[in-house]
């Protein structure tokens, strides 16, 4: 086959919806958005286990310190999945980490953002795996087939995620008042960080179209980010808690939510690596990995042994 | 028997294996290994279960005693208040109210986690304990502790399997490895003697026959150690001398920072359900 029956295959096999697996012909510019997607998401899920584990130490009971606990392991399990994933792409995960390390990969901005009450192992269950979920379901069909495999495996566990957060902010809400007080708190803060995992508007999304039309993606970020609303607005009322934006408003005519305008600077600037927390959490990471060398090349020392014990 | 020997074993089977868990579970995200990070986790996760089950029971028998037998159990205030004032206690009244001198926990699990290594050798030498002393303890005449002791054996069958991998892998890895692995075993093994001297509440669980003699546990246990250290190319350590201590109540400073950390949530916001 030429090039472009290649690339006319490839988009025919896209637009009959079968997945493309890793040893089928895809174009470079797809297996590229891939490997930056998919890496993006396995540190996304790598880095999100701080925030998280920054409390567990310090959870108020044991069953929540348990739960709270198998839920940060499972954000691990998912980095794995997806490290996996990408490496069908033809890229290592040590690659991908030191992507990470150097700053030259991405993870999702939400992540940059401090927890400082325990409320916010609430918030974040609920609204930032809540997010996830709405940006991954969608994902279980995207179009490359171990990519969309994963997105399986994590999804199931994610509204598991999702309910330990909920639950959390229902205890506090129905709690004393100091206790409603952190819910709403913590509510306040996530809310428009939240909001902007969804990424940018379409209006200036720079990867939306070519994703769309690769079915890397099959809704645009500001559609999966008004259903995301019109949920949430729902659960908030049912928490009892104040809504988090003033302007948040039935739309009969549109039949959604309206709300505020997002603060996009400030999500560019914690894109760029001025939010809160960035190089605190880039630090935690790298200095995990520097600290482990020795213990990687150890296993690796030992297994290497035990190989060529086995040959001889 | 006496309920208060079963409630004061209970609580220091307990308060082992919740300082142990607390201790792994800091280690959640910065693992040197994504693989590790998980499997550190869920042994973390195995001992806070095991706590739970061993606090509810603790907390059960404390519910169910005349008032008189439990008017001075614990230093804690707050707690001993609470029982005082009839309320029903938890498990996690147990766990966040008590203050370090209220502990049972043997030393060896309040150490600080320092590197791999160190982790690895405290894992390696407590584990290695809980699957002697739970193998033993299914004999037990008190059936809750029986039955909490085979359900935490088959767990504790994994530990001991990650935990000595580990010592021959850093062992027989490279020459690092080897001189680190050989460092924390050295530094760690004095708190082990401790695991084997028995103290009052042991002596009276064991004459009742709901505890374990562990003192008879030593030689297996030394056995059972220097083989897989032999298995890994590494030397015996030696102590001069063995620490005691936390099983009385007697801690290392670490101990009090931990809990401070643990309980600060329970203490600044108290009587609250979370
Ligand atoms: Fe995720
Ligand atoms: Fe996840
Ligand atoms: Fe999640």
């Amino acid at each position: 086959m030429t090039q472009v029956s290649f690339e006319a295959s490839f988009q025919k096999k896209i637009d009959e919806e079968i997945m493309i697996e890793p040893q089928d012909y895809m174009p470079d510019e797809y297996r590229k958005t891939l490997i930056r997607q998919i890496s993006q998401h396995a540190h996304s899920e790598i880095v999100g286990m701080l925030p998280e584990a920054n409390w567990i130490t310090r959870a108020p009971s044991l069953r929540r310190k348990a739960v709270l606990l198998a839920k940060v392991q499972d954000e691990g399990g998912h980095g794995l999945y997806l490290y996996s994933a990408a490496e069908t792409l033809g890229i290592t995960r040590d690659q991908m980490l030191h992507q990470l390390h150097t700053g030259a990969a991405k993870y999702s901005s939400i992540f940059n953002y401090p927890t400082i009450t325990w409320a916010d192992m609430g918030a974040i269950g609920w609204l930032v795996d809540g997010a996830a979920i709405m940006n991954q379901v969608p994902l279980c069909r995207t179009s490359y087939g171990p990519y969309a495999r994963a997105m399986v495996r994590v999804c199931k566990e994610e509204s598991f995620h999702q309910r330990q957060g909920y639950e959390i902010m229902l205890s506090l809400a129905k709690g004393t008042p100091v206790q409603k007080q952190m819910a709403q708190d913590a509510l306040n803060r996530w809310w428009a960080p939240a909001l902007m995992m969804f990424g940018p508007l379409d209006a200036v999304s720079p990867n939306t179209a070519k994703s769309m039309e690769w079915r890397i993606k099959r809704f645009t970020n500001d559609e999966l980010r008004q259903r995301f609303i019109d949920v949430t607005v729902e659960q908030i009322r049912i928490l009892g808690l104040e809504l988090p934006d003033a302007n948040i408003k039935w739309n009969e005519e549109r039949g959604h939510y309206d709300s505020s305008e997002l603060n996009w600077d400030e999500f560019w600037n914690v894109v760029k690596g001025n939010g809160p927390c960035n190089k605190e959490r880039l630090a935690t990471r790298v200095k995990a990995w520097e600290d482990g060398a020795w213990v990687r090349e150890a296993a690796s020392a030992y297994a290497e042994k035990r190989k060529t014990k086995k040959a001889a | 028997m006496s309920s208060i020997t079963t409630l004061k074993y209970t609580l220091q089977l307990a308060d082992n294996v919740l300082i142990m868990g607390q201790r792994l579970a800091a280690w959640c995200g910065k693992g040197p290994i994504l693989e590790q990070d998980i499997a550190l986790t869920n042994i973390s996760l195995d001992q806070i279960g095991q706590a739970r089950s061993l606090y509810q029971y603790a907390a059960l028998i404390i519910n169910n005693m005349p008032a008189a037998d439990k008017a001075h159990l614990f230093n804690a205030p707050l707690l001993q208040e609470k029982i005082n004032n009839q309320h029903t206690i938890t498990e996690d009244d147990l766990a966040y109210l008590r203050d370090a001198w209220d502990f049972r926990n043997c030393l060896l699990v309040e150490q600080e986690n320092g590197d791999w290594a160190y982790t690895v050798a405290r894992s390696f030498f407590f584990d290695r304990f809980q699957y002697l002393l739970f193998t033993a303890l299914q004999k037990s005449t008190d059936s809750t502790l029986a039955a909490i002791a085979e359900k935490s054996l088959k767990e504790v069958q994994y530990h001991i399997k990650w935990a000595s991998e580990w010592v021959i892998r850093l062992g027989d890895g490279t020459d690092i490895s080897k001189e680190k692995m050989q460092q924390a075993l050295q530094a760690r093994w004095e708190y082990t003697g401790e695991l084997f001297a028995m103290n009052a509440i042991e002596q009276a669980a064991m004459q009742a026959n709901i505890g374990v003699d562990v003192s008879s546990l030593q030689q297996a246990y030394q056995q059972q150690i220097e083989a897989i250290v032999n298995e890994a190319g590494l030397q015996m350590p030696t102590a001069a001398w063995m620490q005691t201590g936390g099983k009385n109540g007697v801690h290392t400073e670490h101990l009090g920072y931990m809990l401070a950390e643990m309980q600060y949530l329970q203490r600044a916001y108290p009587n609250m359900e979370w």
